[in-house]
């Protein structure tokens, strides 16, 4: 751009803001380059144009910027991400570059990473069931095309090991058609994301994925941009090229507290534990560039991460996530520390758009039914654990104790399954397998003519 | 009113009263120059011309809220001023329609800029080249009044759209058209009033965040009937009323919110997705075509208008979407309608409301939440009514708001705040939906302040004493509910019969009354009729099984009885207009109560 002038000198820096004065044309949310006292280029963003000054966030941190010294030259655009397929396969750093040593992608069209809000009459309703192979999920929190579904955990549960397996496993019944995946890594530590890799390698997948790692030790406020890019770059594949795109992006608590350092250092009125009042506007401008649209044949697929600090789902990063997902997926520590693996709590969990995705024409017809008697007697069982913790397991009536029968069968071979690929099939069959545990009367929420067909059918065929 | 309006509109742009932008946050901006301008006046920005509300002025500074992204903006950039307050049209075309928090149609959005939504389109809310059959209802030498029908269109097969006369309006006919085809703009009536004369086409203007008053409010007196058994029974909202729906994630807010607006017994439903997930909309849009209206037999569409402003659309024009709602709302209402409209969510209203207060660097009061907001959901939630629209006619507004309390907490300001202007407050339980007790309306928490008015109805209409009835069934789940406490101590078996039997019978309600299937074709609605026969059944299974409880009879032989798995069951088996089905079921139930006594007897005896 000609006309682009450059700034001498910054007025003030702030934690990952630079104040500079004496600005002309600049725009708001343009991106400029910042040039340290030792020539080092970084990037940033304005964030606030008030008269002839403006305040830019430095991607990579403002260490080693002086007032005197420090050069700023405004770019004329915005962010932007050149989206191609030639990116498949490829590592990128949480901005874009190649990180496999590799050239950048030559061919390709540059795409603000902002993008914009799919149009509500423009998308077409999620309804394809993904198989998993995971029977807490397949069964009773069913993933759907489409569909942006996160996993809740904490320190120290198999949180990587579940979103690994859901990418390895994840297929279409009945369609040959295969997921592409966007990796993106916001601020995690380097064995994880070597463990994703190793993953991906492993499975022969890997040129079917695009990395984009911002790590534990790289800038921080650089994750404020990462999940942008990724999803610019899933957008392109899902809506321009036909994809279907899964999209595993960990771990947005991570993400929320770099958007909560910039927040404070602008000064931002802070809400809940500090976070700016604008974080769920934020998380869904990315949570909302998911699902399918009118015209494409592709989809945008969303597992985030979400580590919930001090495992408390009341955290405002979880809390407002549940709120605009579609669903969720809660790991317990409880079951994890029983060695039951996937630990899947499947009460608070949920799939909101399961309802439509399952059932005859889709899963199997006995499928909505099964997964709402499942969920109504496992609750059962908590409460009568409770009061077996007090009476003792010897005063509970008998149906009672066939209920703790059901909810040990349950534990430990419906949900535990290790790294077993399971069909829906053998999903909903283990799962009569668990309800032929109750008296027949227990089961009001079976279908008669379901309870005739399916109900100890595995019995009577043992019986000559 | 609206003349003038137009008007001074005209001087501005002759003028050019064009100022220029010099600071921005967000979707904040400053502009100077603009001593002359005010407080919630329309202005565009920029050339693309973004449309943004005039919040705040200070000297010839005025804050502006851009209803579109700013990105891209910069100082200097060209602000264009209207003079006219940020206004969403009306007439016919807005049934069936989705709109967007400042009314533009999401269709023709569409057609110009594809699947994504781009910056500055201009999409009008009312076409103005489509004819409508405008049929007139007064002659010319009539005296009209306000509210007074002048014409009809059939809108859609169950909505006639009625044009009427202007508030503040009165006089006589001086013209009107024959039946025909008009386009909005064309002069449909004209009337010679006072003041000169007022000259009436299908479209009006109506600034939204000023309230159109009832004509003359009266009390909320009718239930708006809904459908859905704890509501409708136990929980109830009068039409004209408002209420509210807290809830954390996944306890149902929107399930419900569905449920209410495809199955109340309004005229017109108007249901705004404010700061939602994108998805449900797509959803509502697919199945309310499909779905039919219980009374009619038509497609819900016919009857409903959807305000879309999901989530990562702009906050600005979040906030300003449930002011377009509520002001369409009450331009039906004055046509004589009963109007019910949902919220979902008012939580990510007040967070945008939050938003904007705090790029305006207003002092935060509690969470952050600024000081009027108590003072926005009050104006909010008053437009709520019931009332006279003209002579002989009655239309109401009824508001149902969700809330989405952070954590679920209920003590945060916006549920606490909200609850100050409601009367209805159906809290949802996270525990309930874990269970799959849907809805998870808690029983507990819950309250609805129009017990009085519905007692008086329930007598008058269906000539039932509804109030006994409602109030013993909630005395049996409040039993129930201290009950459970020390179940969870000593276990059930320890309790006495009597009180076990309590147990047996709430977990009736429960079940077989309180649950509801969305899915189930029978189960997701039931009439007034059924809910009471339902219940009034389950409280003689009660007094039976309690004599014989007194008696000596072991609670099992009551927790065995045949019948039971009939109560539980009835809410899907026993269609609305097959309520006959019910006494076959309760002659059931006395037989084998009789036989339950005789045993008793007979064993009385052979102890004697």
């Amino acid at each position: 751009m000609n006309g682009r002038r450059i700034h001498l000198g910054v007025a003030r820096v702030s934690g990952p803001l630079v104040f500079v004065k004496g600005t002309e044309n600049v725009s708001y949310g343009e991106i400029a380059e910042v040039v340290t006292s030792f020539g080092e280029v970084r990037r940033g963003r304005v964030l606030i144009i008030d008269g002839d000054t403006v305040a830019i966030q430095v991607f990579e941190g403002t260490s080693d910027f002086s007032s005197a010294d420090t050069k700023v030259r405004f770019s004329g655009h915005s962010l932007t991400v050149k989206v191609s397929e030639e990116m498949l396969g490829r590592v990128f750093d949480g901005t874009g570059r190649p990180l496999d040593g590799a050239p950048p992608p030559i061919s390709g069209e540059e795409r603000d990473i902002n993008g914009a809000a799919i149009n509500p009459v423009s998308r077409v309703y999620p309804k394809n069931f993904i198989q998993t192979g995971i029977s807490a999920i397949d069964g009773m929190n069913t993933l759907i095309r489409g569909q942006k579904v996160p996993i809740f955990s904490s320190s120290g549960l198999p949180h990587n090991r579940l979103a690994a397996q859901i990418v390895r496993q994840a297929t279409i019944p009945g369609e040959e058609s295969e997921f592409v995946i966007v990796f993106v890594a916001m601020g995690v530590k380097h064995d994880d994301a070597a463990y994703f890799e190793e993953t991906f390698r492993e499975s022969g997948a890997l040129e079917n994925v695009v990395m984009f790692l911002n790590l534990a030790d790289d800038p921080s406020i650089e994750r404020t941009i990462t999940p942008r890019v990724a999803l610019t770059v899933a957008e392109y594949l899902a809506f321009d090229r036909d994809k279907h795109v899964l999209v595993v992006m960990t771990d947005m608590t991570n993400y929320c507290e770099a958007l909560r350092e910039v927040a404070t250092a602008r000064g931002d009125v802070p809400t809940r534990k500090g976070y700016p009042g604008y974080l769920y506007s934020d998380l869904a401008s990315l949570y909302e560039r998911t699902g399918r649209v009118i015209g494409s044949e592709g989809s945008i697929t969303q597992i985030p991460i979400v580590s919930m600090p001090n495992n408390d789902i009341t955290h405002p990063v979880p809390d407002l996530t549940g709120y605009i997902t579609e669903g969720q997926i809660v790991l317990d520590p409880k079951l994890h520390r029983q060695g039951i693996y996937p630990p899947i709590a499947v009460l608070p969990s949920l799939s909101r758009l399961m309802k439509d995705g399952i059932g005859e024409g889709f899963t199997r017809e006995d499928h909505p039914n099964v997964a709402n008697q499942l969920y109504g007697s496992y609750a059962r069982v908590q409460q009568i654990r409770n009061i077996a913790s007090i009476i003792g397991e010897e005063e509970l009536s008998e149906v009672d104790k066939k209920y703790l029968k059901f909810g040990d069968f349950f534990e430990k071979h419906f949900l535990n399954q290790g790294d077993e690929n399971r069909t829906i099939d053998e999903t909903l069959d283990l799962g009569w397998k668990a309800l032929e545990l109750l008296p027949v009367e227990e089961l009001s929420r079976l279908k008669k003519a379901q309870i005739e067909k399916y109900y100890k059918k595995g019995a009577n065929d043992a019986t000559p | 009113m609206a003349t003038k309006d137009r008007e001074r509109s005209d001087v501005t742009t002759r003028k050019g009263l064009i100022t220029g932008i010099n600071a921005i946050n967000g979707p904040v901006v400053k502009g100077s120059g603009m001593a002359e301008a005010n407080v919630m006046e329309l202005v565009y920005v920029s050339d693309e011309r973004l449309a943004g509300e005039i919040i705040n002025i200070d000297g010839d500074i005025a804050t502006i809220q851009v209803y579109e992204d700013t990105t891209g903006l910069g100082p200097g950039v060209p602000i264009y001023r209207t003079g006219r307050p940020l206004s969403v049209e009306l007439g016919p075309g807005l049934i069936g329609n989705v709109l967007d928090g400042i009314a533009r149609p999401l269709n023709l959005i569409r057609e110009k800029q594809g699947v994504f939504i781009g910056r500055g389109v201009q999409a009008e809310t009312i076409d103005r080249s489509k004819k409508w059959t405008f049929a007139p209802q007064v002659k010319v030498g009539d005296a009209v009044v306000p509210g007074q029908v002048l014409g009809t269109i059939p809108e859609t097969p169950i909505l006639e759209h009625r044009i009427v006369v202007p508030q503040g309006v009165s006089g006589k006919i001086s013209s009107i058209v024959p039946e025909g085809e008009y386009t909005v703009t064309e002069h449909v009536a004209e009337i010679e009033t006072e003041n000169g004369s007022e000259t009436v086409t299908m479209l009006k203007e109506w600034p939204v965040r000023r309230t159109h008053p009832l004509q003359k409010r009266m009390k909320p007196s009718v239930p708006l009937i809904t459908g859905q058994r704890v509501i409708d029974a136990l929980f109830p909202l009068a039409k004209g009323g408002a209420a509210a729906i807290p809830g954390g994630f996944g306890a149902g807010k929107t399930v419900l919110q569905h449920q209410l607006a495809s199955w109340s017994d309004a005229d017109v439903i108007i249901y705004i997705g404010c700061g939602e997930r994108g998805n449900e909309m797509t959803d509502v849009l697919n199945e309310f075509p499909k779905l039919k209206d219980p009374r009619s037999g038509r497609p819900l569409m016919e009857r409903t208008i959807l305000i879309a402003n999901t989530s990562n659309m702009p906050v600005t024009a979040r906030e300003s979407s449930i002011y377009t709602g509520v002001t369409i709302g009450e331009y039906f209402r004055d046509m004589g309608y009963h109007v019910a409209l949902m919220a979902d969510s008012t939580s990510r209203w007040a967070e945008a409301v939050r938003e904007i207060a705090g790029r305006l660097e207003e002092m935060p009061v509690e969470e952050g939440f600024p000081a009027y907001l108590p003072a926005r959901l009050a104006e909010f939630y008053e437009r709520a009514g019931y009332g006279e629209v003209g002579p002989e006619r009655y239309g109401s507004i009824t508001i149902i708001g969700a809330v989405s309390p952070p954590g679920g907490d209920f003590t945060e300001p916006v549920t606490q705040n909200t609850k100050r202007f409601i009367r209805t407050f159906w809290a949802l339980d996270k525990r309930l939906a874990f269970a799959r007790h849907f809805p998870a309306i808690s029983w507990i928490d819950t309250y609805s302040e129009y017990i009085d008015e519905m007692a008086k109805w329930w007598k008058e209409e269906k000539k039932v004493d509804w109030r006994s009835l409602r109030q013993r069934m909630l005395s049996v789940l409040s039993r129930e509910n201290e009950l459970q406490k020390i179940v969870q101590i000593i276990g059930p078996d320890a309790l006495p019969s009597d009180q076990r039997l309590i147990l047996h019978v709430a977990s009736l309600i429960k079940e077989g009354f309180l649950q509801q299937n969305a899915m189930d074709d029978i189960d997701r609605y039931s009439t007034p009729e059924k809910e009471f026969r339902m219940l009034d059944l389950i409280a003689k299974y009660e007094d039976r099984a309690e004599k014989l409880v007194q008696g000596g009879l072991p609670i099992y032989r009551i927790q065995e009885m045949k019948v039971n798995i009939k109560l539980l069951t009835m809410k899907q088996e026993v269609a609305d207009d097959k309520l006959e089905e019910l006494d076959a079921i309760e002659q059931e139930m006395n037989q084998e109560f009789d036989e339950l006594e005789k045993s008793l007897v007979t064993s009385d005896e052979k102890k004697g």
